[in-house]
């Protein structure tokens, strides 16, 4: 969580309207997933599925290409692998991939 | 000053024109008696052209106020009607529509709430909602409903207030029955509604804001003193968006209540909605033969104009509180509020509470002469009396 200095209700927006469009970049909102998604770079065949059918917006891209996933977003739907045709994805138990070893 | 057209139509017909005027970007509403042909002459305006307003058929009042609370948030003007089961099946929104400050105007068509299942009208259904944060405005007659339903349009996108307005009128009792009402003309309706200007709407792309996100202990309790904040600006707003409205039309409003015959009374009747023609008439009858009685009739429930009533029932030897629901367990509503008002007066009025209408029940000229004598007998004071119900 990122340190917010408290301020009084007239000194926040009404409605609890968040403005500047900035709350991915303040928040971490990936801290409770269950499941991981696992990226086979070598599978993909940059179809982009996954990045279309994110609810989040968890997918880095460059040059229209998945370059990985943003594990600090990410809630661990498990849509993308669902929806990836050529499996380059598959759904973990959080702490038991590879790369947390 | 009035160019106003005076016709015989429902109270039905009379809020649908009403909204053909203010002209909403969005309705969003689902059927339900007594309210039904609010919607249906509306669409039939839409169907017709007279207006450019979206209609959203929805498949419950749950997602009729989730669809208003959307478009209100994208920036739209919005507004619904509904009744009865359909506000206690869109409570949960509506909570939602007055924290996001979504400005939607609705009427309720006063019906009482299930059980036993029953379409006759009592004011069970926005008496739940009194505390959700919307502005309740409770109209006598359908020229009232009308004429709330315009300034509660100015009153909603004040900037000040920024919060859901309901406008209720007593099903069938108004709904459904002809009444003679003046419409303001449409051009005179436009100007007085004038142009909305959301806040912070969703679709100005160029300036993203998340909306109705999820609040934390830390500021929550803040969010909700906005809230606050914001109903203690209505009356103010209010009584000045009334002063304007009365120079168009050849209705006088000057006041958060209607005062009948009030000031030199020494015994009142205090009630909400349609009843108080009924009332009106007891007083007139009853001052024929030189009691002094009056009717306090509360225009605004929400916010509660606690300290005007206070000083308008200052002096009266006993004020009767007719509340037409239920709080089981303890007193109604209004009694409730007419209690609390006057709790920190040295000297005050005898009170005595009421409860009448329930499901429809007749109340008729003789019951309300009847609470009138009872006012004069002190022994009476406090127990709470059913009209008209066979005790």
């Amino acid at each position: 969580m990122a340190d917010f200095e408290l301020k009084k209700y007239d000194e926040v927006p009404i409605g609890g309207v968040v403005t500047g469009g900035a709350t991915p970049e303040l928040n971490e909102t990936g801290d409770w997933r269950s499941n991981k998604p696992i990226f086979d770079e070598d599978k993909c065949i940059q179809c982009l599925l996954c990045w279309s059918h994110c609810p989040d917006a968890s997918f880095y891209i460059e040059d229209e290409e998945v370059q990985g996933i943003d594990y600090d977003h990410c809630k661990g739907c498990g849509i993308c692998a669902e929806v990836c045709p050529v499996d380059a994805i598959t759904m973990v138990p959080e702490g038991e991939d590879s790369e947390d070893e | 000053m009035s160019n106003g057209n005076r016709q015989v139509l429902t109270g039905h017909q009379v809020v649908a024109n009403a909204m053909r005027q203010v002209d909403p970007d969005v309705v969003a509403a689902y059927p339900i008696t007594p309210q039904s042909e609010i919607v249906e002459y509306f669409s039939k305006f839409v169907a017709d052209g007279k207006v450019d307003s979206e209609v959203i058929t929805v498949e419950s009042e749950h997602s009729a106020m989730s669809a208003c609370v959307g478009s209100s948030a994208a920036g739209a003007r919005t507004m619904t009607a509904t009744a009865s089961q359909g506000l206690a099946l869109m409570m949960e929104i509506v909570y939602i529509a007055a924290s996001m400050r979504a400005p939607i105007v609705m009427t309720v068509a006063n019906r009482a709430l299930s059980g036993p299942i029953n379409i006759h009208c009592d004011h069970s259904d926005s008496m739940a909602a009194r505390d959700s944060g919307v502005i309740q405005i409770y109209g006598e007659d359908a020229q009232e409903a009308y004429d709330f339903t315009l300034m509660a349009q100015r009153l909603a996108e004040n900037e000040d207030v920024l919060l859901p307005v309901m406008v209720t009128l007593d099903g069938f009792t108004l709904t459904h029955t002809a009444q003679v009402a003046e419409l303001l003309p449409d051009d005179t309706v436009t100007d007085f509604v004038g142009d909305y200007e959301p806040l912070y709407p969703l679709l100005d792309v160029d300036n993203p804001t998340t909306q109705g996100p999820f609040d934390m202990p830390d500021y929550y309790f803040e969010h909700k003193l906005q809230q606050v904040e914001a109903m203690k600006n209505v009356p103010e707003k209010f009584l000045e968006i009334q002063e304007e409205f009365s120079s168009l039309s050849d209705r006088e409003y000057s006041g958060l209540f209607e005062s009948y015959k009030l000031d030199d009374a020494d015994y009142a009747i205090v009630l909400l909605g349609s009843t108080a023609g009924t009332a009106k008439v007891v007083v007139d009858e009853l001052r024929d033969e030189g009691k002094k009685v009056g009717l306090l009739k509360p225009w605004m429930f929400r916010p509660f104009p606690g300290e005007e009533i206070k000083d308008a029932l200052k002096g009266k030897e006993a004020v009767a509180v007719l509340d037409r629901s239920l709080s089981f367990g303890s007193s109604g509503p209004l009694y409730l509020e007419i209690s609390s008002a006057l709790s920190h007066e040295d000297e005050k009025p005898r009170l005595y509470n009421y409860t009448y209408g329930l499901g429809g029940r007749d109340i008729a000229e003789k019951h309300i002469a009847e609470v009138f004598e009872d006012l004069e007998n002190p022994e009476l004071e406090g127990k709470m009396r059913y009209i008209n119900a066979r005790t």
